[in-house]
């Protein structure tokens, strides 16, 4: 078994825990802002292309190449052009962003500004998850810091180059982790999805070019910078560059956020670096991503941290939770907790998500309570794939993820409680 | 130009069309609920989707654009299996009570899906029933119905500039309603109805007094009189397929005196009447230095939105009453004298393309003897359609047949005030005439036709030139109203209806409207008034009998207590 050392690798959390994340002299004293020196002495186009030679790839969860992102937005002529950063990370056993802002934030901002100045922007914001009050207070606080020290803020370093972050947050919506719903919260409506296209690199806050990336996307950008997109791309796997910190919770021996190259298995994040399950029970299934992601059981935890690999087997990783359930759960319990969180944060837009999201609740229930029949079934598989197919945005595609894997994976739970299959 | 292929036929079709438009070309109507041909692409329902050859998702068909090579089904198992699914899901959160339903046989949903086959619903119904909004005394706002297609709400916010109906809350529990799930009748709204006619389904719908005037023509001691609006004889053949743009006038006519109505009259006729009141109201504000701009007062849902939005501006308002309550006050004096009967026998029904009006015939300021309505009930353009179903009237096979005397002598300068830009066209030809004494040469004024949003025109009386400007629409009607704040509108006289295209676009008019279908009822209603032989409102001879025998002289005596009115600051 490999050791901790082994499977984990510092790139985004170097200073995490030895510096003061409120002290700005900190960072820079190690290594702050280096980055972003080099990166005003460099072109736009050039910044553009060494992210894309890094081959780093979106953290939020869809992971979209970030250098073919940036180019998007560098290539559209409308101005002004604005800047996103989503801190929303509303989707459950997910806190890494949170652990990011509260250890690093400079780091972010230096990313941030790097992006700004690489894509011609002057404006930008953290989209701040509105539970996060100590991550609100210490980027606010840094982006003043920052501001005091010429990092941001009208001509950076005294450069001609000008840019400003504003901190914002939401009620506490779950879609406001949706990009487009993101950006109507952030013009002051009510967070709902938009049509696509356009996508947000050519229409999205005020139906201007923005670049919208996860807090963990920006934050790997200064080191990208200093070390370039080799180095980078060294790390991990050939269609994973880099790291992905993991948010590992449930039932193990040691829960928190880890900094993993991209290749290492699920299993011996737990193992290793969770320290096993608690109380040396066997493992039920891990939920991988979050809320909306999949749960797998324990003959498939040797699959590997890689987007391909999980894009192989029709599986996604999303923003890289790692939740461990033991047996001592209920499949269908856990499922109906999760369903429960999708039928309150469906946004209510369109039918698919609105209306199925509670019926699926409903149908999921006669199963709990042995009262199924065979037409439920086949009503529950067809109403999932509906969803996925039909739903207006990511929401309401994603939610019948983790039911769908539990029908998939762990069909007994289901079937068994079928009347018919009962009195058979 | 690109090449596609739907259910197997190719075809080239233009880059950037939707699938849906693309598929309208192939013959093949997909089934939609949220889509509207004149609102931004909501693609809520979900309703639309379609196959698409590579496409792991069903793409709705209203927001996806074609791509070249693109292979479609619109039929596939897949999209039947998802349609019906999508229906039963809304269904299953739907008062689904057809049969006593306002929208029976004319349902957007049930069409839909019956047309998808949907026999039984698999999902259990989940709607927690709410009370039904009566408050307001124009429209019924019933949750229980409401699909949340947000089409009344992109209607109120993005062509009236209100938002009194937003979607409150999330998810299973989203409603639409007024903010804070307040009632109508507590917020300001101004009752034009342009929801009700963009719902596809019952959630909101004009408060129905079908059964008022049903049991006033039964009553055998009432007297019962009609008049029609200009902009019904427009658009009541809809109602029975006809095509849009087809005018009924005299079909309209004999299918009332078919409901059993004593008396048929025409709005037209108290339409005349107004330009020659408001004509000269504008003429004496010009002479003695009144407040200008002076704006009309026809439209009942335009009042409601200067008495609540702007009533700082309410003495521009012209003081005369719309041509329904103008009637309305003769009917029920200088008609009752002439025909002998006693006013509070008498039981006046007005047919309107409106919802407004509803209000508008209950106000305080409406009643002449201070007691009783002018005008006893409203029914929209729709109701009438459902009355005449009722009776079983075939309206495409009746003769037409002529108005009653003595309001039943019309001009083409009424006819017109059903579009926007008729009233000021109507009292620019009359007051022309009047100031200089000189026949008028060209009657039309095309600057001030038409769905353009503020139109202008300026005619010259004799050395003095009459700026006048036109808005429909309460989001036109806003900023001409910010305008007149600002001291930018140098006007002497503004028409402003408060729905887009006039009263041809009223909140009561059959549904299904379109601006394409608003265009055909303008091009008809001009139509009808080249056609009449007269087209001034002052040539008209009924007219002049009125004041000969009755009314004495404009602006006069009993002018002032008959056909004029005050308004309220009713800001909330």
């Amino acid at each position: 078994m490999k050791t901790k050392s082994e499977l984990t690798k510092s790139i985004l959390t170097a200073r995490c825990g030895k510096i003061d994340p409120a002290s700005i002299d900190d960072y820079i004293k190690a290594g702050g802002y280096k980055a972003l020196k080099k990166a005003l002495k460099m072109t736009q186009m050039d910044i553009v292309e060494e992210v894309r030679a890094s081959k780093l790839r979106g953290r939020g969860g869809a992971g979209f190449p970030s250098g073919a992102k940036m180019e998007a937005v560098l290539n559209t002529e409308e101005t002004p052009k604005y800047l996103v950063c989503n801190a929303d990370e509303g989707e459950p056993g997910n806190f890494k962003d949170k652990y990011l802002m509260e250890n690093d934030p400079y780091q972010l901002i230096e990313g941030m500004t790097i992006a700004a100045y690489a894509m011609g922007m002057v404006k930008g914001f953290i989209y701040i998850r509105g539970e996060y009050n100590r991550p609100i207070d210490l980027v606010s606080m840094a982006l003043k810091k920052a501001g005091e020290k010429g990092f941001i803020g009208k001509n950076i370093l005294g450069s001609d180059f000008s840019f400003d972050v504003e901190v914002r947050s939401g009620a506490g919506a779950y879609i406001c982790g949706e990009e487009f719903a993101l950006i109507e919260s952030l013009e002051g409506k009510a967070g709902r999805p938009r049509n696509k296209p356009p996508y947000p690199t050519i229409s999205g806050i005020y139906n201007k070019p923005t670049l919208i990336n996860n807090v963990e996307t920006f934050s790997n950008l200064p080191y990208i910078l200093n070390e370039g997109a080799e180095k980078f791309a060294a790390v991990g796997t050939e269609s994973s560059t880099g790291t992905r910190l993991v948010s590992l919770s449930g039932n193990v021996n040691n829960k928190g956020v880890f900094e993993v190259p991209f290749g290492v298995s699920v299993r011996e994040i737990i193992d290793v670096l969770g320290e096993g399950v608690s109380g040396g029970r066997e493992i039920k299934m891990v939920q991988i991503g979050g809320a909306s992601g999949p749960c797998l059981p324990d003959s498939m935890l040797d699959i590997h941290m890689d987007y391909d690999v999980f894009a192989r087997n029709s599986l996604s990783m999303g923003a890289g939770a790692v939740i461990v359930i033991d047996e001592r759960f209920d499949v269908l319990e856990i499922v109906r907790q999760i369903m429960k969180f999708f039928k309150h944060e469906s946004c209510g837009k369109c039918t698919p998500c609105r209306e199925g999201n509670r019926q699926l609740l409903r149908i999921l229930y006669k199963f709990i309570s042995f009262t199924a029949t065979r037409q439920d079934l086949a009503l529950l598989e067809s109403l999932c794939s509906v969803m996925v197919q039909t739903s207006f945005c990511g929401l309401g595609q994603a939610a019948p993820t983790a039911l769908l894997s539990t029908l998939k994976y762990f069909r007994e739970e289901y079937t068994s409680r079928i009347v018919e299959e009962m009195n058979a | 130009m690109v090449d596609i292929t739907i259910n197997g036929k190719q075809m080239t079709v233009p880059r950037g069309i939707t699938i849906l438009k693309a598929a309208k070309m192939a013959g093949i109507d997909i089934p939609t609920l949220c889509y509207h041909p004149d609102q931004f692409v909501k693609a809520n329902c979900r309703v639309c989707i379609v196959e698409v050859e590579g496409d792991k998702s069903l793409p709705s068909s209203c927001s996806h654009e074609v791509r070249d090579g693109m292979v479609i089904h619109t039929n596939s198992r897949r999209v039947l299996e998802a349609r019906k699914v999508i229906l039963e899901l809304l269904l299953a959160n739907h008062d689904a009570d057809c049969l006593t339903c306002h929208r029976n046989l004319n349902c957007e949903l049930q069409k839909i899906a019956n047309q998808a086959g949907v026999r039984v619903n698999r999902f259990e119904n989940v709607l927690e029933k709410l009370p039904v909004d009566f408050s307001s005394p124009s429209i019924v706002r019933n949750s229980n119905k409401c699909v949340k297609c947000g089409r009344c709400v992109d209607i109120c916010r993005e062509v009236q500039g209100l938002n009194i109906v937003e979607k409150i809350g999330r998810s299973g529990d989203i409603e639409v309603m007024p903010t804070f799930g307040k009632y109508l009748s507590d917020v300001a709204c101004v009752g034009c109805g342009q929801c009700s006619t963009v719902c596809p389904v019952a959630a909101i719908y004009e408060k129905e007094e079908i059964e008022e005037v049903w049991e006033a023509i039964n009553d055998p001691e009432k007297h019962v009189i009609v008049q029609t609006a200009p902009a019904v004889r427009v658009s009541i053949g809809e109602e029975f397929g006809m095509e849009p743009g087809s005018v009924a006038t005299g079909q309209l006519v004999s299918s009332l005196r078919r409901l059993g109505f004593d008396k048929v009259f025409d709005t037209d006729f108290t339409a005349d009447l107004t330009i020659i009141e408001e004509g000269n109201e504008l003429l004496k504000r010009m002479k003695t230095g009144g407040v200008l701009p002076m704006l009309t007062s026809c439209s009942p849902g335009w009042i409601n939105f200067i008495e609540q939005y702007y009533p700082d501006l309410l003495p521009h308002v012209s003081s005369c009453k719309s041509p329904q309550q103008m009637f309305g006050a003769l009917a029920k004096t200088y008609y009752a004298e002439k025909a002998g009967i006693a006013p509070e026998n008498i039981f006046c029904v007005s047919i309107m393309p409106c919802t407004a009006k509803k209000f508008e015939a209950g106000r305080s300021e409406m009643r002449v003897d201070g007691q009783h309505r002018d005008v006893d009930a409203v029914l929209t353009t729709r109701e009438l359609g459902r009355m005449l179903k009722q009776a079983g009237i075939d309206f495409t096979q009746l003769e037409d047949e002529e108005y009653d005397d003595p309001f039943g002598i019309t001009t083409g300068a009424a006819v017109i005030f059903g579009a926007s830009g008729g009233v000021m066209e109507a009292a620019l030809r009359t007051v022309y005439e009047v100031v200089t004494g000189k026949p008028l040469l060209r009657l039309n004024f095309h600057t001030i036709r038409g769905l353009g949003g503020i139109k202008e025109a300026e005619v010259d009386l004799d050395g003095t030139i009459v700026k006048v400007a036109v808005a429909h629409s309460l989001s036109n009607a806003r900023e001409m109203m910010e305008r007149i704040r600002a001291g930018k509108a140098e006007y002497q006289f503004i028409e402003v209806m408060c729905c887009p295209g006039g009263c041809i676009g009223g909140g009561g008019q059959p549904y299904h409207t379109t601006d394409d279908i608003r265009m055909k009822r303008i091009v008809s209603t001009y139509q009808v008034d080249e056609e009449l032989p007269l087209r001034k409102s002052h040539e008209n001879p009924a007219v002049k009998r009125l004041y000969s025998e009755y009314l004495v002289e404009p602006l006069g005596e009993k002018s002032h207590h008959l056909l004029h009115t005050h308004y309220v600051n009713r800001k909330k």
